[in-house]
């Protein structure tokens, strides 16, 4: 295991202030940088520790509540760690027109999970997505940010091991 | 010589195995010690085709497709490497039905190119329509713009060079051009392929723009569900900026042109262009009223020129070739081509541009060859969640703005969806108040309240719970969105509703104890 995965099986960093204060002035240069900086800390933490807030804040000199306001408006960011890996499940018309809301509770039973919720053992998160442009090949889903196309729970299983591997 | 294979890392062929054709490709031409290199491009967009493998051949590239890894052997062996007989052969891409009837001007090296090449992109044309309107002056490429009689292709349909006008007009210190690239509607990819296969294409007609208005400093709002557009975009303006297209002095021109990619974080609204500036600005989505328009008080109050990916995409043809050459094809006030997506229960599916003024019907039934899973086709929805579901009569209704105003749809973006007969219309429209309760910026109270009481009362409508009356009190709602929302998002969701209610209500009468899926 590298030094990087030490803190969590997952591969992130665990969080730590200094380390979040330093990806922070990286980024507070930048014109508008809140969603940079959200985006930063978590490709670094695998969510954003609500303790980001006020540093956020400060750096910025936005009040905590604009920046906690930022943070719960948009899906992308989470709260809490998610799992080892994540599946983004499309949900939107041209991947129901192939059968994808049936998929998704059949995934969603094979695995035990709520959406954006985690499986018991850690390793898969289960998120909706509206829309991943890749209408003609649906159902479409991301796992771990690679695209997947006509899933189906085997494609799904596969792409799982494969990103495992 | 070396052979030249070409493969698409357009993520719809990486959703289909691309990555893993590569890999076995690489491979075996290593093991039989061929002289081979593999380019990756874009999409030729017939989709159903990929992975598509192309090798370069005297008679130009032929195409094999779609291309398993364990099919790579068995291709070698047919003497791929010459274009080769083999059951997977396709033959010239060029030639096929499917693209031999298009209209290629803005996607025209889309699939060809490697996008990450400005060298591969000048060699195809690229450039040409900056040296031209650098040649024009700012006046001129407006002039050219309003000729083309370019309308914004995000949905709303905006002449393009009058907005054009109105930011160059304005007296400002700093302008800035902003690309609205969160094309988050259901059936719409045309936005992904173009900035994964050609992105150099945007960011010319970005720089002519800013040019034109006198911007110098440009984002490209790019919605994070597009990771691989994203990745696109950030190596082409490297290579744009070390080419000197970008920078302190585009071409030696001595205008100043700075350009930065910005991802979006997962909220639909974002693609609504007061949203996006709110984000981009650092703060919540939240839509603003209008006016002030953004073209005079837009990115941190200052004038902005804010167009989608297909409308900047189309500006270098249009100054290659002149404004009139563009506004030649297309019908009525609907003019240039249409980049359409074909998706959704298809056979066919893909992206077809083509003048204006195809019907639905030629769409889908010559191009996409009917339903995918062969049953009769019952609706089509175009132009995104906020589109209308058409019923097989209005089939026949041409691909232009105002026609499919005048049937209460909307082109959008050119999404076309295709459902068959086992759709169910009144969970359609239950899904287009779900979407807009889980999108709604929340800062109208129509657009925020109304979804949600129009989910509940269309649920009670599905449990069979007086559903006249729920239906008159939803079709009551829908007046109150459409009349009193602050954006498109309140003001539209209405139409797949009132769509699905006016063209199909043989699904909302008669519903039993039904009860609908739990969704969250």
């Amino acid at each position: 295991m590298s030094g990087r995965d030490l803190g969590r099986v997952s591969g992130y960093e665990s969080w730590d202030a200094e380390r979040a204060a330093g990806i922070i002035a990286g980024h507070a240069h930048r014109e508008g940088a809140t969603l940079p900086i959200l985006h930063a800390l978590q490709e670094t933490f695998g969510y954003v520790d609500t303790a980001a807030v006020p540093l956020i804040a400060e750096a910025l000199n936005l009040s905590r509540a604009e920046v906690h306001g930022c943070l719960t408006f948009y899906h992308d960011f989470r709260k809490e760690p998610a799992g080892r890996h994540t599946v983004k499940l499309c949900r939107a018309e041209a991947c129901q027109a192939v059968g994808a809301d049936a998929l998704h509770e059949d995934v969603l039973r094979r695995y035990d999970v709520a959406w954006h919720g985690t499986t018991r053992d850690g390793q898969v998160t289960v998120e909706p997505v509206f829309c991943l442009g890749l209408c003609a090949c649906g159902p479409a889903a991301l796992v771990d940010g690679e695209p997947v196309g006509r899933l189906d729970l085997d494609t799904l299983a596969d792409a799982l091991t494969e990103r495992a591997a | 010589m070396s052979i030249r294979f070409y493969l698409p890392k357009d993520a719809a062929s990486l959703a289909l195995g691309a990555d893993r054709v590569a890999r076995a490709l690489t491979r075996a031409a290593a093991a039989r010690g061929l002289d081979a290199t593999l380019v990756r491009t874009g999409s030729r967009g017939m989709l159903w085709l990929e992975p598509m493998l192309e090798v370069e051949t005297p008679e130009g590239r032929i195409a094999y497709g779609p291309v398993r890894p364990g099919d790579i052997e068995s291709l070698l062996d047919a003497g791929l490497a010459e274009g080769g007989a083999h059951r997977l052969r396709i033959g010239r891409p060029e030639d096929q039905s499917y693209f031999a009837r298009q209209q290629r001007l803005t996607f025209g090296r889309c699939g060809v190119i490697d996008p990450a090449s400005v060298e591969d992109y000048r060699a195809h044309g690229g450039y040409r329509g900056l040296e031209a309107a650098l040649a024009a002056g700012p006046a001129g490429t407006v002039e050219a713009v309003k000729a083309s009689g370019l309308r914004g292709r995000g949905g709303a349909g905006f002449p393009t060079g009058i907005k054009w006008n109105t930011v160059m007009l304005a007296q400002a210190e700093q302008k800035y051009v902003v690309c609205n690239a969160d094309e988050g509607d259901s059936g719409t990819f045309a936005d992904r392929m173009l900035m994964e296969g050609d992105p150099l294409t945007l960011i010319e007609g970005m720089t002519i723009a800013a040019v034109a208005v006198g911007a110098t400093r440009g984002y490209i709002y790019c919605r994070s569900e597009y990771p691989h557009a994203f990745a696109a975009l950030e190596i082409a303006i490297a290579a744009a900026e070390r080419a000197g297209y970008l920078g302190a002095n585009v071409m030696g021109s001595g205008h100043a042109f700075h350009l930065e990619v910005r991802l979006g974080a997962g909220a639909y609204i974002c693609g609504e262009e007061t949203s996006l500036l709110e984000s981009l600005e650092g703060k919540r989505g939240l839509v603003r009223a209008k006016p002030p328009i953004p073209a005079l008080k837009g990115l941190f109050g200052q004038p902005t020129l804010v167009n989608n990916v297909l409308s900047f995409a189309a500006v270098p043809w249009i100054m290659e070739h002149g404004g009139p050459a563009y506004a030649a094809y297309g019908m009525g006030r609907s003019l240039g081509t249409l980049p359409i997506q074909l998706a959704g229960n298809v056979k066919r599916g893909g992206l077809i541009e083509t003048a204006f003024g195809l019907t639905l019907r030629e769409v889908i039934e010559d191009f996409g060859g009917g339903t995918a899973s062969g049953r009769p086709l019952r609706a089509v929805q175009v132009g995104g969640p906020l589109g209308a579901y058409f019923p097989e009569s209005l089939l026949d209704t041409p691909l232009d703005y105002e026609a499919f105003a005048a049937k209460k749809g909307l082109l959008g973006h050119g999404g076309i969806v295709v459902f068959d007969d086992t759709v169910d219309l009144a969970r359609q429209a239950r899904f287009a108040f779900e979407f807009c309760v889980a999108e709604s910026c929340g800062k109208c109270t129509p657009c925020r309240i109304g979804a949600v009481r129009g989910l509940e009362t269309i649920d009670k409508v599905l449990a069979g719970e007086s559903p006249r009356e729920n239906l008159a009190l939803v079709t009551d709602l829908c007046e109150v969105m459409t009349d009193g929302s602050l954006c498109a998002m309140g003001g539209l969701t209405p139409v797949p509703v009132m769509s699905a209610l006016t063209h199909f209500p043989e699904d909302f009468s008669g519903r039993g104890a039904k009860l609908p899926l739990a969704a969250e």
